[in-house]
């Protein structure tokens, strides 16, 4: 790993070194908005809502908004590797509860905690792989046969369930959810360990050039001998991945493994790509951008909540959210 | 004019027989011999649609042809995808498919040949190095480059060619494949890829090179190649042929 002061600004340092402009020039640059759109939405809620409610600035209740906004940040970073390929994955939150399922299918047959986090991981990495493999194999769209798997996974955790929640009652799950390190708990350690392996895979690994430059330009990318279809198929293993831990998460934070899915998880973790500034068309992505985007919208919840606003209007917001932000987004660089 | 039909000698580099592709109904050739010998410059010439860029990818792997033979350094060895062609030694610019808009000018120059430092069992891009060697690599070839860690998106189109040209002659391969690799620049730039080209040569470098321009071609080429709406109908030694007879052989003339 190079000079971490490289790291944190990798994205635009290269531009910035040679060539630095002023700060107002920075300011007036549209495009400097898109680019950071995520901090600013965040830093933006943050004062409104500590404004409106100072109860929303209380350390107690920031980190139990770090804490629900772990399991997002995790599906996010998997959802960026994949829009990162110009895909899109649909069956994160079906995958999840898959995950979610074998999970507590295993621990309750009493093969032990392990095996069944394991399991879980393995189950939802190999959702990915199937993903990647019928895409570039089959030569079929991304958002089909994502779609198509969102339905088969649905209907398996159905069938392996029989639509009965699984109790899970593992002290080791418990303590993942209730323990904490620091200022943070576990779940939240975990979301930060996930962003800095992403960070590290995309920015200082040969993957991550392969990853871009596949979603770039994917034809380019195959002249100069890039596997492209292993590359795909890697990205949406790595999305699975992330629905298992997102899985583990859930069912510590849950207490049970419950067969039914979270559409809204689905549709914030692509919210948070967008807001965090990943061009859906490929070949551009960070990892810090939706993993503020994803912290964004559940502040945004949180801070609905703290004013008693209906939670009717909360989808209506995030939603708003999302819109104004790939509107911003059509002046990024 | 010699016979087109002859098959690859020992002294070639990378040759074909009875090489055809088509796109669905589009016969892009058909029954294509070619050979590029061993530290030849080696030209493809032909009108717009002739099918010399199909040939092309065909022989570097990036298609994969309907039949016929492909032989590189005297084995029968079609490249089953372009990554086997460049660990083979092959670098090609390819006339559409150059750079990724994306990527900063290092990151292309070094795409899939990345430098990396080895941490445990890690391999991490060593950035730092592949910055500096892509400023040694673009000053060599006296490139204009104001920054290599600007996206090449908003490169002008020779500024991207040269690039691409950078990259495949910087890399210490058996043999440089170019389409059309001057379309795009001017004059000075056009002569600095020219004499690139012969210092490739002198430093024993074989050298496809396909272009329209056949001063350049008469100038550069050891052997001239001719593509005539997809079929290679004739070949002649660069030194032996003048710019009126390759005008008649490309538009069938003669
Ligand atoms: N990927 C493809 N799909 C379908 N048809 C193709 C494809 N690539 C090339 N062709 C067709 O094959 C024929 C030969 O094209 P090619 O690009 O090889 O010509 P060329 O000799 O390189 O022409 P130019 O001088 O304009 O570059 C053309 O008719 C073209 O339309
Ligand atoms: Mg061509």
């Amino acid at each position: 790993m190079s000079a971490p002061a490289e790291n944190a600004s990798s994205r635009e340092a290269g531009a910035a070194e040679e060539s630095r402009p002023s700060l107002a020039a920075l300011l007036l640059d549209p495009s400097f908005w898109a680019d950071w759109a995520s901090v600013v939405g965040l830093v933006g809620l943050v004062i409104v809502f500590g404004i409106a409610q100072p109860v929303f600035l209380s350390v107690a209740n920031l980190q139990a908004l770090l804490l629900a906004a772990a399991i997002l940040v995790v599906l996010s970073i998997g959802q960026t590797f994949v829009v990162a390929t110009a895909g899109i994955d649909l069956s994160l939150a079906a995958a999840v509860m898959l995950g979610a399922i074998i999970l507590g299918l295993v621990d309750a047959a009493g093969y032990g905690i392990f095996l069944a986090c394991v399991l879980a991981v393995a189950a939802t990495s190999a959702v990915g792989f199937l993903n990647g493999a019928l895409i570039t194999a089959g030569r079929i769209p991304d958002f089909v046969v994502t779609l198509g798997t969102l339905s088969g996974v649905t209907g398996l955790g159905l069938i392996l369930s029989g639509g009965e929640p699984i109790m899970v009652g593992s002290t080791f799950l418990l303590r993942l959810a209730s323990g904490s390190f620091g200022p943070f708990g576990y779940p939240v350690w975990v979301a930060i360990s996930a962003v800095l392996v992403a960070h590290i895979a995309l920015y200082h690994t040969r993957f991550g050039v392969h990853l871009l430059a596949t979603g770039g330009q994917t034809e380019s990318a195959r002249s100069l001998g890039i596997r492209t279809n292993r590359v795909k198929i890697a990205a949406y293993t790595i999305s699975g991945f992330c629905a298992g831990i997102a899985a583990l998460l859930l069912v510590a934070r849950i207490g049970s493994a419950e067969p039914q899915i979270n559409t809204s998880l689905l549709l914030n973790s692509v919210a948070a790509v967008v807001l965090g500034g990943v061009s859906l068309f490929g070949g551009r992505a960070s990892i810090l951008g939706p993993a503020i985007g994803a912290l964004m919208l559940t502040a945004l919840v949180n801070g609905l909540t703290l004013l008693s606003v209906s939670a009717f209007y909360q989808p209506l917001a995030v939603g708003a959210i999302v819109v104004l932000a790939a509107l911003i987004m059509r002046y990024q660089k | 004019m010699s016979a087109v039909n002859h098959s690859p000698s020992a002294d070639a580099i990378l040759a074909c027989e009875g090489l055809s592709k088509h796109f669905g109904g589009i016969r892009a050739f058909t029954d294509v011999a070619f050979q590029a010998r061993r530290g030849e410059v080696t030209a493809v010439i032909g009108d717009n649609g002739a099918g010399k860029s199909t040939l092309i990818r065909c022989l570097v792997g990036v298609h994969v042809p309907d039949a016929g033979d492909i032989f590189f350094d005297g084995r029968a060895h079609p490249f089953a995808n372009p990554d086997e062609a460049r660990k083979a030694g092959i670098e090609t610019v390819h006339q559409n498919l150059a750079l990724i808009d994306e990527l900063t000018v290092a990151q292309n120059l070094f795409l899939n040949r990345e430098i990396v430092r080895r941490i445990g069992p890690f391999a991490l891009l060593d950035r730092k190095a592949m910055k500096q060697q892509a400023r040694a690599m673009l000053s060599r070839l006296s490139i204009n480059m104001p920054s290599v860690s600007q996206r090449v998106r908003r490169l002008s189109g020779g500024q991207r060619q040269a690039i691409s040209i950078c990259r495949a002659a910087g890399s210490g391969a058996k043999l440089v494949v170019m389409d059309e690799p001057t379309a795009a620049l001017g004059v000075q730039e056009t002569a600095n890829v020219e004499a690139l080209i012969r210092r490739l040569r002198e430093q024993a470098v074989s050298v496809i090179l396909v272009s329209h321009n056949f001063d350049q071609v008469r100038r550069l080429s050891d052997q001239i190649w001719v593509m005539r709406a997809g079929r290679m109908v004739a070949t002649v030694r660069g030194s032996e042929t003048t710019g009126k007879e390759l005008v008649a052989l490309v538009t069938g003339a003669a």
